[in-house]
């Protein structure tokens, strides 16, 4: 069970460009709960997410991963328990680094790095087992530089990384949007299996309504901050891009309701 | 060029080849343009010469330069990661206040070592060897051990870890490590080996002076680039192995550039500082002229 009570975040606070990202957001996530979100531009999917990695301090709220409260631990420390996949290709693995040596730190995710030595000899058999999974025949290329690799392969290989340890909690911050409609296809694919397999709980973000219908067995839609729609099982797996649509408009007419109010 | 001005640039170029090392672990491995050195490697001269003087011995002394070196180094990572300083200015104010405390240390402007013993005196005694053949000797060994010792380092789980801090931090955050600790730890070990680097100076020229550091950022900036230029830089072993080459060369070329004269002129060793900017100004513009010449033939 994770549990957010009370996300507030503002930026800027006390100047005339002052933002509420997130205002008094709760949510809870049961085990194994695959929640897309959706929502427009600037509506807090992304600022949420962050929030959630630690990327920032909140102004109030409280994060609660299963046992521990990780309101107050810094974004390296959560990252012990929580693997994450960006936007863009570029954040999830270090270019300069093989493939089995971005695959050896993410095997140390949350444990004591010490002198051991980092490439373990005994280890390569079981990322080769990993990679191939994959099915993009990196298992072959353990010595390649990792920033020799497509946009693509370096997102399925983030997706392995951040899931090699078994994670509480997943975060995917449009981690197909960068990628070509096929790449991103299988990107999505390799998501929804790993996700699958391992029973993990994940937030996804994305901007494709059909992707957020189709995987994941909740739904929530963010708005201004807040969270305006949350739907799950049945009503979820009934739900049609159109809907979404329709939901979309009634949230931007009550803005231009608003907006006139002011004017009149 | 002679065998004894060779040995002379050899000794040179093990003798400031720590420091070379050190420059490049802040400079290319944790992307952290660091000035402390010209500030760390005299504390390193001043604190091994103090030491001497006060009865230690001249490896204990070098112990204790690479130590004051680490906290030095500390510092600027602190003010850097804690504060949230920028890198630069972290280093320059860390430089700055070097100077002062190195004044402290020895309680003058600089200090003789004549008559002291030095490693230098002990490495020719063992050896039975001249100095000038032996020190480049001692020097070159002392820096294969570094280097080796780094190399075996950056293969550890904490190394891969250091690396990935320089090229990629929100990953490596992501993977769970405190960056900001790394920072610290990497920038404290590149001035260790920065002060250890002025130790072994000290204890060579037989005097440490306050202001002996001036420049140190620049020659170790041209010794790293003129090492990746002439044996490359593919895998980091293969940099590292580089940049203490880089350092030789570096000082062989100075060594060359003194013995230059054309008519009435030549070059003194007062011009070194203007000569190496330019060098490092060159090879730093180089590879955008080659990109534009490749981008206009292309056309």
């Amino acid at each position: 069970m994770i549990t957010m009570t009370g996300i507030t975040k503002a930026f800027h606070r006390g100047d005339v460009n002052e933002v509420l990202a997130l205002n008094n957001v709760d949510l809870s996530i049961n085990d194994g709960d695959f929640i897309t979100i959706i929502g427009s531009n600037g509506a807090g999917k992304s600022t949420f997410l962050n929030a959630v990695a630690g990327s920032f301090p909140l102004d109030a709220g409280r994060i609660v991963l299963g046992e521990d409260d990780v309101t107050n631990w810094p974004e390296y420390k959560r990252a012990s328990l929580i693997g994450r996949v960006f936007q863009d290709p570029l954040l999830g693995t270090c270019s300069g680094a093989t493939i089995e040596q971005n695959l050896a730190m993410a095997v140390k995710r949350g444990k004591r790095r010490g002198l051991g030595l980092g490439v373990k000899p005994a280890e390569r058999e079981f990322f080769r087992e990993k990679l191939a999974v994959l099915g993009l025949g990196l298992e072959d290329r353990l010595k390649t530089s990792t920033g020799l690799l497509s946009g693509g392969q370096r997102q399925a290989l983030t997706m392995l990384m951040a899931t090699l340890v078994r994670p509480r909690l997943l975060l995917l911050d449009e981690h197909t949007a960068a990628l070509d409609p096929k790449t991103g296809g299988m990107v999505l694919d390799l998501t929804a299996e790993i996700v699958e397999s391992q029973n993990l709980s994940a937030l996804m973000v994305t901007h494709n309504m059909a992707q957020a219908i189709s995987l994941g067995n909740r739904l929530i839609m963010f708005h201004r901050g807040e969270i305006v729609m949350d739907i799950a099982g049945e009503e979820k797996r009934n739900l049609k891009v159109e809907d979404l649509l329709l939901r979309f408009s009634e949230l931007r007419g009550e803005e231009g309701f608003s907006d006139r109010m002011l004017l009149c | 060029m002679t065998t004894y001005a060779l040995l002379g640039a050899l000794e040179q170029g093990f003798a400031y080849g720590l420091m070379v090392i050190g420059v490049y672990l802040t400079f290319r491995v944790l992307d952290f343009p660091d000035l402390t050195v010209d500030g760390s490697l005299p504390l390193g001269a001043s604190v091994s010469a103090v030491a001497i003087t006060a009865g230690h011995s001249s490896v204990t002394a070098i112990f204790m330069a690479t130590a004051a070196g680490f906290v030095a180094g500390a510092v600027t990572g602190i003010l850097n990661t804690k504060f949230k300083i920028l890198h630069l200015l972290a280093s320059i104010l860390t430089m700055i206040a070097l100077y002062s405390i190195n004044l402290r240390i020895m309680g003058r402007p600089n200090m003789t070592l004549l008559g002291q013993d030095t490693v230098v005196d002990w490495f020719a005694g063992v050896s039975g060897l001249v100095a000038y053949v032996s020190t480049p000797i001692l020097f070159g060994l002392i820096c294969v051990v570094a280097v080796a010792a780094l190399i075996w380092f950056l293969h550890t789980e904490l190394g891969l870890a250091f690396l990935a801090t320089g090229d990629n931090k929100q990953m490596i955050t992501s993977q769970g490590v405190n960056t900001d600790s790394i920072v610290i730890f990497g920038v404290g070990l590149s001035n260790a080996l920065v002060a250890a680097s002025g130790a072994l100076v000290a204890q060579n020229q037989g005097a440490a002076d306050v202001n002996m550091g001036v420049g140190t950022i620049i020659a170790g900036l041209a010794s790293v680039i003129i090492g990746e230029t002439v044996f490359g830089d593919k895998t980091i072993s293969r940099a590292l192995i580089a940049a203490l080459l880089g350092s030789v060369l570096y000082r062989v070329a100075i060594a060359l550039a003194l013995g230059l004269k054309l008519g009435s002129f030549s070059i003194t060793p007062s011009d070194l500082n203007l000569i190496t900017a330019l060098l490092v100004v060159v090879a730093l513009v180089m590879p955008q002229m080659k990109r534009k010449m490749m981008a206009g033939r292309a056309k």
